[in-house]
């Protein structure tokens, strides 16, 4: 018990962040609003479903980015993770807490981007939903894992991107899957698979990362 | 008995001979104060105790625990959007620190932070911060105290209180300090380390 007081003094702590700084999430809302509009509009009018849930999808993919970009900027510009590695808690926890964070972050970046998307392109289906929720999970799994070993680097900006990216390929595969295909069922449990087995690696291998 | 003992430690970034060769010990109750010029590898010793770095070459034993040390580093290691009472008690949580808002309280009138307990961070002047920073590194009463230039940033009458705080601290807690002013804790130190 004492593990999820942790996680959840270290998640309301960056959701209290977010709402002092407001850095994150407007960055987020607008870039996925704006790409979503840009593709409405670069789009020939016959474009296929596919290739629009596609777009979609890639337009979650780097509004996740750019959150996870700034994940850790809080603990890398005061050291403050040295300050949360050295405390008496699991390590995981910082990572779950965070985790948590990115999530929310996400999640309300979609409620804007589903609805901008059903507008500009056509219906979300209950599959595109539930594919969405599950990467979601995937998404700030690896992320949060990849932007801690990012901070700690010099080129952080490239390094993020580059590992983040082709980590996250099978979402990709899952989620356009599971919202074109008529056995949206088979993508849905692949991602959920994603989502347990490298919640499971992130998990047990944040305290390597944040610690020499 | 020893709380560090340190064999032959060295460190490196790369190409770069941070540390080398040191040995050193600090026993329980001791106060060793650790001086040298800048880039000498003072914080770089204060991190390696910490456990926040491994030594690349030598042998270093801290008998204390992570929940034991508390340490202050260059940086305040609090979060700037914050307030006080917000970091301190974040802190708090994550070391399990029963009655919690109370040693809170108390830590922050006894350096003069409790008329700005709910003003951010970012908004304080550097004396304030390393009282902030100072509180943090003290609110578990950490058994081991690696404090990094604690007099950084400090008015007269922070510098004062600091004296006061560690004079009370040197009776009852072991203490490794690095600073430029060994003048300063030279009286109640038991041990000196120089490095060149």
């Amino acid at each position: 018990m004492r593990y999820f007081g942790d996680v959840a003094a270290l998640a309301r702590k960056d959701l209290l962040l977010e709402l002092r700084s407001r850095d994150t999430l407007p960055a987020m809302l607008l870039f996925v609003l704006s790409t979503l509009v840009v593709f409405h509009f670069a789009l020939p009018a016959e474009t296929s479903e596919t290739a629009e849930t596609g777009l979609l999808w890639v337009a979650l993919l780097f509004t996740a980015l750019l959150g996870l970009v700034r994940a850790f900027v809080a603990e890398r510009e005061q050291r403050v993770l040295d300050g949360l590695v050295l405390a008496p808690c699991d390590r995981s926890a910082i990572w779950l807490g965070k985790g948590i964070g990115v999530v929310a972050f996400l999640v309300l970046a979609e409620v804007v981007a589903l609805p901008a998307y059903a507008l500009f392109f056509g219906p979300v289906g209950w599959e595109l939903v539930v594919a969405v929720a599950l990467a979601d999970i995937g998404l700030a799994a690896v992320g949060t894992l990849l932007a801690a070993m990012a901070a700690a680097s010099r080129a952080r900006e490239l390094l993020l991107p580059l590992l983040f990216l082709p980590l996250v390929i099978p979402v990709v595969v899952g989620g356009v899957g599971a919202s074109v295909s008529a056995h949206p069922g088979r993508y849905l449990a692949f991602l959920g698979l994603y989502d347990a087995v490298f919640a499971i690696l992130s998990w047990a291998s944040f305290e390597y990362v944040v610690t020499e | 008995m020893t709380v560090i003992r340190a064999r032959g430690l060295g460190r490196d970034f790369g190409a770069k001979r941070v540390l080398r060769g040191l040995d050193f010990d600090v026993a329980r109750g001791g106060f060793l104060v650790v001086t040298g010029p800048n880039g000498a590898g003072k914080s770089t010793l204060l991190s390696l105790c910490a456990g926040l770095l491994a030594p690349t070459s030598g042998e270093l034993r801290v008998d204390a625990e992570r929940a034991e040390i508390g340490y202050l580093a260059h940086e305040p290691l609090v979060y700037r959007e914050l307030t006080p009472l917000e970091n301190l008690d974040l802190y708090g949580r994550l070391y399990r620190i029963p009655e919690r808002r109370e040693r809170i309280g108390m830590l922050l009138e006894r350096f003069g932070l409790w008329e700005a307990r709910h003003e951010r961070a970012e908004s304080f002047s550097r004396g304030m911060t390393q009282r902030l920073a100072l509180c943090r590194a003290l609110l578990h009463e950490p058994r081991l105290l690696l404090l990094d230039e604690p007099y950084a940033g400090l008015d007269e009458a922070g510098t004062e209180l600091l004296d006061d705080e560690l004079q009370t601290l040197a009776r009852e807690r072991t203490l490794v300090v690095a600073t430029h002013e060994p003048e300063r804790v030279g009286r109640l130190a038991t041990s000196t380390l120089a490095l060149a």
